[in-house]
């Protein structure tokens, strides 16, 4: 039965916003139930829905998926952005990860509440990203995509890697936008110019703010 | 050209073990080049070998692989151990992905300074037993298979397997309530190609002591 993806979540980025990306950048509509209360969380966890009673959780052809991952694999297989072979695959999945590790960094310390992170540990925090963004991955990723000077990084076709990489590099610009020394900047623009990103990175679409003052929120409903 | 794939690590388990594991349990012999010291590492930096300055990397096929599930799903797939189709390689994913989570608390125990080690063992027992056990327990329960997914064995079993182990060396009281755990655990021990594995003297990796952190925080500077 082919209706659309549901994703359940709270209604903030976190680990479900990857996910939404490349729902959205492959042309796919999905539905979203937000997750608003502790007793929301504990529904579906009662229910039998979340294996590991975790979200995120995404409905999708008959199954009740959980973990990123496994969500992302099958999304991107489903819709032809996973490349042609499994050496195409084994590239992608390199690319994604190096991107899933900064992406965390990140994600971390937009968790760190104002109130009781300490500035300097925010700050070491901050600094040790802007030194792993500056000397490890954006130049890894502008070197693969030097190497060929195709317009995507694998099989010279649009695949989850870039996605994942034109996402993260949104939120480096957020962090700093004076970004970074050299940012893969035709990627990013190339992508965000695909018309299915393009509506996405609209204000009004599914695509998630920054988390700041609903950190508290975000606390409180996963109780951490 | 098909030589054998060149494993980059140090010697101790750390991220390449589920690798050494996989491609033991799928009957791919393997070579590796232990890192020694921080210049092996800065070595294989400077020639360009790490596509992001880190280990583990995997020599295969013409490739330098780096990042673990890259590796992993690489390896899956060329020995047949990833499922039939993309519903199954869901199920394996995400099975995978749980025994990841879990795997990664007990690889991290030891990096935790001394005054919150107990809460953090406290926690991992606390989660193995509500949360990661129960899960998988009632997986095989549900098709009562002898496999996690599709009634073959696949990459989820042997994750699995390898985690039940280091779940035992930390608390073997743990796994008193999972018989079906306990059963897949004998079961994929015994194929051939894991025993041999299990065996000593293989390329398996003891758990790490006092020496094997300190020879770590050299190399990589932490």
């Amino acid at each position: 039965m082919a209706g659309k993806p549901i994703l359940h979540y709270l209604n903030g980025r976190g680990r479900m916003e990857c996910i939404r990306w490349l729902l959205a950048a492959a042309g796919v509509e999905f539905e979203e139930k937000f997750i608003e209360k502790t007793e929301d969380l504990d529904k579906i966890k009662n229910d039998g829905s979340l294996m590991l009673q975790q979200v995120p959780v995404v409905e999708i052809d008959g199954m009740k998926l959980v973990q990123t991952r496994a969500i992302l694999n099958y999304i991107a297989t489903k819709y032809n952005l996973y490349g042609k072979d499994m050496k195409e695959r084994a590239l992608i999945d390199m690319y994604s990860e190096g991107v899933a590790d900064l992406g965390e960094m990140i994600m971390h310390l937009s968790l760190c509440p104002e109130s009781d992170t300490p500035p300097a540990e925010k700050d070491a925090k901050l600094t040790l990203i802007r030194e792993k963004t500056t000397n490890r991955y954006l130049p890894a990723f502008v070197h693969v995509l030097k190497s060929h000077g195709q317009d995507y990084l694998v099989g010279n076709k649009l695949s989850r890697a870039d996605i994942h990489l034109v996402e993260l590099l949104y939120y480096v610009e957020e962090l700093d936008p004076q970004a970074f020394g050299q940012l893969p900047s035709a990627l990013k623009a190339r992508v965000s110019s695909l018309l299915a990103v393009k509506k996405f990175l609209q204000p009004g679409s599914q695509r998630k703010p920054p988390m700041d003052e609903k950190i508290i929120k975000v606390k409180k409903v996963f109780r951490f | 050209m098909a030589g054998k794939p060149k494993l980059h690590y140090f010697d101790a388990r750390g991220r390449m073990e589920a690798i050494r594991w996989l491609l033991a349990a799928a009957g791919a012999e393997f070579e590796e080049k232990l890192i020694e010291s921080s210049e092996d590492l800065d070595k294989l930096r400077y020639d360009g070998s790490l596509v992001f300055q880190q280990v583990p990397m995997v020599e295969i096929d013409g490739m330098k692989l780096v990042q673990t599930r890259a590796i992993l799903n690489y390896i899956a797939t060329k020995y047949d151990l990833y499922g039939k189709d993309m519903k199954e390689r869901a199920l394996i994913d995400m099975y995978t992905e749980g025994v990841a989570d879990l795997g990664e608390m007990i690889m991290l125990l030891p990096l935790c300074p001394p005054d919150q080690k107990n809460t953090k063992l406290t926690l991992i027992q606390e989660r193995a037993t509500n949360r990661y056990l129960p899960a998988f327990e009632n997986v095989l329960k549900s098709h009562r298979q002898d496999y996690l997914v599709g009634n073959k064995l696949s990459k989820a079993d042997i994750h699995l397997v390898e985690l039940l182990y280091y779940v035992e060396e930390l608390d073997p009281s743990l796994l008193a309530n999972f018989p079906l755990l306990k059963g897949l655990k004998t079961r994929v021990s015994n194929l051939p190609a894991v025993k041999k594995f299990l065996q000593p003297g293989s390329q398996r990796k003891l758990p790490g002591g006092e020496k094997s952190l300190e020879r770590a925080r050299k190399i990589f500077k932490f």
